[in-house]
């Protein structure tokens, strides 16, 4: 009672301190799961960050936090954060998301934006990027490359995304190859660059020729590149410096019109409560460069696939689609639905065809 | 029976994946007989990994990068070795330190390395001895640093157990007083013993950067140093356990890995290693004592039991999260079985300041 209380008075100290001392400067803080050097997820989010920074120069200071633990070491972090004056708190993975909503409750004069959950508050926005559309189109790709028909998956933890994304790319690479088989390992880490490349190594020696990861490090690329023949794709950031071979395309976030918009709301006073949810039509999800390495035919419809997908002529879940146990999920002609039960946004089971099961 | 899972090449990334703790586990075993503990052997990994890998890349020679990582480590861990040495500062606190100031160091250094491919580290493929049908190819046909690694282990086995130097050493660890009054440099054994840790931790890194991953990022370690240190405690700082320990760590890391992409069931595998279990526990029995002894009747029921339960926990059709217990298995595996092996207490002087004038 007593700590809390002494939290509560240094908080409002050193707002009242921040509110007087530097009246201009929106200070931003940052929250990554991994270092921003992994050269995948964090990194991405750490280009965000410097984008708000280019953007609004001595405007306003940023700070960041890297590899934080997903749990209870999160929440002091944050705390830390919005002690130190930040008006502005962006938590950038899954885990974090009861922590953000903890700590949101104890400073209501502080923002907060959390990456890819999906409970919201009143100082608490939930922002995340369609992935499934790009998984789409790897799907697209892998599906038309394989020549063994297994294509193992990397995949970090079992919640929404992870699963969108791995029934996403099967549905695509199951439409063009149907004898088409997935290997999923599941890694139970977002950042193991070791224990990612012992994955990727023993899907190669199980027999799979093409790898997605759904991890934040290279390590998967580089074991694919040692072991010759492998295809992979870039994950959350392009990854180019492994292409043309193994890397053949990528997903890419770019979080950084997003930051800015946020940032600049803030700074204005008009920052509400909101849910952002946007796929590659916004640009919120990134396609990169489809390397030579691949036939020009498969290029080509990955392309128009792609082009289908932004216009939003296209939905990545367009039914017919059954769930794993046969039960009818999407009916002829029919899209899934964000919200909804059996929604996207809470997807907890396998599309028919999947062998595997969800670990729960 | 082993589904999709070709059993040879499982047995052959075991050793692969057991190098780099085990590397790290044995300069730490040393620094602790020589009553040092030193926690700061992740950022001596990622140091030596970062250095290593930069070298190797500048060079275009990978055994360049291990020398190199071996010097980075030393000489991040003659740092350590400093402070608590001469200036006697608090060995658990320092090690911390050290831990943060070499992944602050190797994020540092590396920043313009991310995603840089290393240069190839061949395997060796042994003559004669490679060529032997299944264990050729399981044992035999690993790059250099395996066959090192597993050297080195050997080598301070024979260096604690049967040299000079390694009782001076022992001595030390157990008790310091008593080995500076005999005359001993306590200071020297342990600066010296300190260096190879840091040395072996250094080793241990450039193994992932350049061989297992092969590539830098930042953060490579990823706690691996941490299960090094674990290794050598649950190892009850013997070199025998602790090699034990990291390929059983390494062996069951891969087989999890293996079972998953495979989707075998863990139970159905429980069921069957308790099985296993059990005839080799007769079998040796009987080859040992000539006779049935009611010690291994009973071990050997016991196994039988579990075997049962774990087939009919599966057959009930109980709640099990495969993957989560996949995932743990390599911790638990390792503590189980070195817990059960467990003897031995840790040196008598570890962590304690030394200085001549008490």
């Amino acid at each position: 009672m007593l700590r809390r209380t002494l939290l509560a008075s240094a908080a409002a100290a050193t707002l009242v301190g921040t509110s007087l001392g530097a009246q201009d400067v929106t200070k931003v803080g940052f929250v990554f799961v991994g270092p921003v050097g992994d050269g995948g997820w964090t990194y991405e989010h750490n280009q965000g960050r410097l984008a708000v920074e280019a953007e609004f120069g001595d405007a306003v200071e940023t700070v960041f936090v890297e590899s934080v633990p997903e749990g209870p070491d999160a929440e002091r972090v944050m705390t830390q954060m919005a002690l130190e004056g930040a008006d502005l708190i962006f938590t950038t993975s899954f885990g974090y998301m009861d922590p953000t909503i903890n700590v949101a409750a104890q400073f209501p004069d502080v923002m907060f934006e959390h990456a890819t959950g999906y409970k919201q508050a009143d100082n608490v926005s939930v922002y995340s990027a369609r992935f499934y559309e790009g998984r789409a189109v790897q799907g697209h790709i892998a599906g038309q490359i394989t020549e063994s028909n297994v294509i193992g998956y990397i995949a970090s933890f079992p919640i929404p995304e992870v699963i969108r994304g791995i029934n996403s790319a099967y549905i695509h690479a199951k439409e063009v190859n149907p004898d088409v088989e997935f290997k999923i390992i599941w890694a139970y880490t977002w950042f193991d660059p070791a224990k990612e490349a012992e994955a990727a190594n023993v899907l190669i020696e199980q027999g799979a020729d093409v790898i997605l990861q759904h991890t934040d490090s290279t390590a998967p690329q580089a074991a694919a590149q040692a072991a010759g023949n492998v295809y992979t794709f870039g994950q959350a950031s392009d990854m180019a410096e492994f292409g043309p071979m193994p890397r053949v395309s990528s997903i890419i976030d770019d979080w950084a019109p997003y930051y800015i918009a946020r940032t600049q709301a803030v700074m204005d006073g008009t920052w509400e409560s909101t849910s952002t949810w946007d796929g590659i039509g916004p640009g919120m999800v990134g396609i990169g460069e489809i390397s030579d390495a691949i036939p020009a035919e498969v290029k080509a419809s990955a392309e128009d696939m792609i082009s289908r997908l932004a216009s939003g002529e296209y939905h990545a879940f367009t039914g017919p689609i059954n769930k794993q146990d046969g039960s009818a999920w999407l009916a002829e002609g029919e899209t899934a639905a964000d919200y909804t039960d059996d929604g996207l946004a809470g997807m907890n089971f396998y599309v028919e065809g999947l062998t595997a099961e969800i670990p729960q | 029976m082993f589904g999709s899972i070709d059993p040879q090449l499982l047995l052959a990334s075991l050793m692969v994946a057991a190098t780099p703790i085990m590397l790290a586990a044995i300069g730490e075993l040393v620094v602790e007989r020589a009553g040092v503990l030193n926690l700061g052997v992740e950022g001596m990994m990622i140091t030596g990994s970062v250095i290593g890998f930069i070298a190797a890349i500048k060079t275009g020679n990978p055994w360049v990068g291990f020398v190199a990582a071996a010097a980075g480590g030393a000489g991040l861990s003659l740092l350590f070795g400093i402070l608590t040495q001469f200036l006697l500062s608090n060995q658990v606190a320092t090690g911390l330190a050290l831990t943060l100031f070499g992944l602050g160091l190797a994020a540092l250094l590396g920043q313009d390395y991310l995603g840089v491919k290393a240069p190839v580290f061949p395997d060796w493929h042994i003559p004669l001895l490679g060529d032997i049908p299944i264990l050729g190819p399981i044992v035999f046909q690993h790059d250099p640093m395996v066959y090192l690694g597993l050297a080195i282990v050997g080598g301070v086995w024979w260096f604690l157990k049967k040299s000079r130097a390694g009782l001076v050493l022992r001595a030390v660890g157990e008790n310091h007083e008593a080995a500076h009054a005999l005359g001993y440099n306590v200071i020297r054994v342990r600066m010296l013993a300190i260096m190879f840790g840091g040395a072996c931790a250094g080793l241990g890194g450039a193994y992932l950067s350049i061989v297992r991953v092969p590539t830098y990022a930042a953060g490579l370690t990823a706690g691996m140093g941490w299960i090094a240190l674990a290794i050598v405690v649950f190892a009850g700082w013997k070199p025998g356990r602790l090699l034990l320990g990291a390929y059983l760590f390494g062996g069951v890391t891969a087989l999890q890995l293996n079972l998953q992409a495979a989707s075998l069931s863990l139970l159905d595998v429980l069921t069957g290693i308790a099985l296993v279990a059990a005839v080799v526990v007769i079998v040796v029995g009987l080859i040992q004592n000539r006779r049935f002894t009611a010690k291994m009747l009973w071990w050997a029921a016991s196994l039988c039991i579990a075997a049962v339960f774990f087939s009919l926990y599966k057959w009930l059709g109980w709640v099990f999260n495969e993957t989560l217990w996949l995932s743990s298995s390599p911790y638990i595996a390792t503590i189980f079985v070195l817990v059960i092996m467990s003897s031995g207490g840790a040196p008598g002087s570890l962590g304690k300041i030394f200085h001549a004038s008490r």
